[in-house]
């Protein structure tokens, strides 16, 4: 009987042990939440360091989409986060933002933190991830920012109809693999147009390391004209910054950096060493053609 | 009454050609169905829970009523009637895809129902045409009731291996180096084309060999 007993206890210690190793993977790092929605599947990822929301395709593989500090919470973990937030030197002071791809609401917190007052309208095409982002980082809907769950091309269409206007629209789209094809076009881009004022802005987080690299560009320039391409070392994100006014150059945006300098300091980065990243330099190949409805064969051509 | 009785036996490989090509088209449709209505309808789920429905409607109720039009005289002109008239009902698709989806956006709020209603409009005709091909071949090539499974089989086996070629080619190689319309004009015309060699082969040989009335 007692032997019974001690074999009980080794197997059941046995088994806590293989447990926990299934929740302790590797490097410390803890899965603390998983879900399977309809599009994806959302992993919440923690550290001593950090929160982090993961969309992945194979089991534990995949990107890191938004993390956050323990405990530096309002702090920009990412590049693409920085360098989206140094287009407000192109253009400040949005009133009403649309936000394509909540993520795990990094930016709509931080232009709500910035802009008290802006109104802020997220498009998420994930339930899921809209509930992942409130129950694991914290993202609140308020009387200023509302989230609406559904295609971002079908609410910017609508949008487009009712005559709405955003003065910032930032592209942050992603299904886990890359922006999703139909998020890409040319007559997307128009309908994106249509809802920018006079001195509206489109910023858009994509890659630069993607064989898409000039088929993108050669769209966003096709429909806005120049645009700013901002690109970092130690990243394999590019920002694109457009706008229906003609761009500033870059020795403008460095005088305008130390006013920013500031005010974006909180969010854990010098903006005055931005500038040097955005250019507006046309360094792909412009005969690459674009994407349109027709041809937008953007999964397949990424690696 | 024709009494040739010769064991002429030339449609059979015509028809297995024409099975394949159907299936092969019928999935390469449905595929770039989803990239049609995204621009309008979004890429949710829902989008493609409707274009799925609806070929599996069109094809189900094109399976009867090819079925039963097997019953009366079955040859090779109306066979390939089914081909040419799959083409002439695709080319609303073709041509009038933005217009009609355009309308229906307008019309219906809701991306889940819209993207229903307009599935059905561009997809359940072609598509239901396409379905009477499968039973009306089987009729075509069984000359036994013996041997009748085996001939099913068969030509299940190459239509739907025409599917599977057809999904693996759309969504690998051809989005790649076509344009959507493109891609849909090819097929009209290969349709075209195989329904008429269906119809020549028919008005040279107007009673297929073993076909007994």
């Amino acid at each position: 009987m007692a032997q019974l007993k001690s074999h009980l206890w080794v197997f059941l210690l046995a088994m806590l042990i293989i447990l926990a190793r299934d929740a302790f993977a590797q490097n410390g790092v803890r899965y603390i939440h998983q879900e399977r929605s309809l599009y994806r599947n959302i992993l919440v990822t923690e550290d001593s360091n950090r929160r982090c929301m993961r969309f992945t395709i194979t089991s534990r593989s995949g990107q890191n989409q938004s993390c956050r500090f323990h405990d530096r919470p309002m702090e920009l973990v990412f590049p693409y986060a920085k360098m989206t937030l140094s287009s407000l030197l192109v253009q400040d002071n949005p009133r009403r933002i649309l936000i394509v791809g909540l993520g795990g609401g990094t930016l709509p917190d931080t232009y709500s933190t910035l802009f008290p007052e802006t109104e802020i309208i997220i498009s998420e095409i994930d339930d899921a991830v809209y509930r992942v982002a409130r129950d694991y980082f914290d993202f609140e809907e308020t009387d200023r920012i509302t989230v609406d769950v559904g295609d971002a091309r079908v609410y910017i269409k609508r949008a487009g109809l009712r005559g709405e206007k955003f003065d910032l629209v930032i592209l942050d789209a992603f299904n886990g693999e890359y922006i999703p094809e139909h998020l890409m076009t040319a007559e997307f881009l128009q309908e994106v147009k249509k809802l920018l004022p006079e001195n509206g802005m489109v910023v858009a987080n994509t890659f630069s390391t993607s064989r898409l690299y000039a088929a993108e560009s050669n769209t966003y320039r096709e429909v806005f004209g120049e645009i700013y391409n901002i690109r970092m070392p130690g990243t394999g994100n590019r920002v694109i910054v457009a706008s229906m006014q003609p761009l500033p150059d870059q020795a403008t945006l460095e005088e305008r950096a130390p006013a920013f300098r500031d005010r974006l300091e909180p969010f854990g980065f010098d903006v005055t060493e931005y500038p040097q990243y955005m250019s507006t330099d046309v360094n792909w190949d412009t005969s690459q053609r674009i994407l349109t409805d027709q041809y937008s064969p953007a999964n397949l051509l990424n690696n | 009454m024709n009494t040739n009785t010769s064991k002429n036996t030339y449609h059979i490989p015509l028809v297995m050609v024409l099975a394949f090509i159907a299936g092969f088209i019928i999935m390469a449709i449905e595929l770039l169905g989803g990239r049609i209505l995204a621009p309008y309808f979004g890429s949710s789920i829902y989008v493609w829970g409707s274009i799925i429905t609806v070929f599996m409607l069109s094809l189900s109720i094109g399976y009867l009523v090819g079925g039963k039009l097997s019953l009366h005289n079955p040859n090779m002109k109306t066979y390939g009637c089914f081909f040419t008239g799959a083409a002439f009902l695709l080319l609303p698709l073709v041509f009038w895809s933005n217009q009609i989806m355009e309308y229906l956006f307008l019309l219906i709020e809701d991306p889940r129902y819209g993207s229903l209603v307009v599935s059905l409009m561009l997809f359940f005709l072609p598509t239901a045409v396409m379905g009477m091909i499968a039973p009306y071949s089987v009729r075509l090539l069984v000359s036994t009731t013996h041997g009748s499974g085996h001939v099913a089989g068969k030509l299940y086996f190459i239509s739907t291996l025409g599917s599977a070629l057809g999904t693996l080619a759309t969504s690998f190689y051809l989005v790649l180096w076509f344009e959507v319309n493109q891609i849909l004009i090819t097929m009209v015309l290969t349709l075209l084309i195989a329904g008429a060699a269906a119809i020549m082969t028919g008005m040279k040989y107007p009673v297929p060999g073993h076909i007994d009335s």
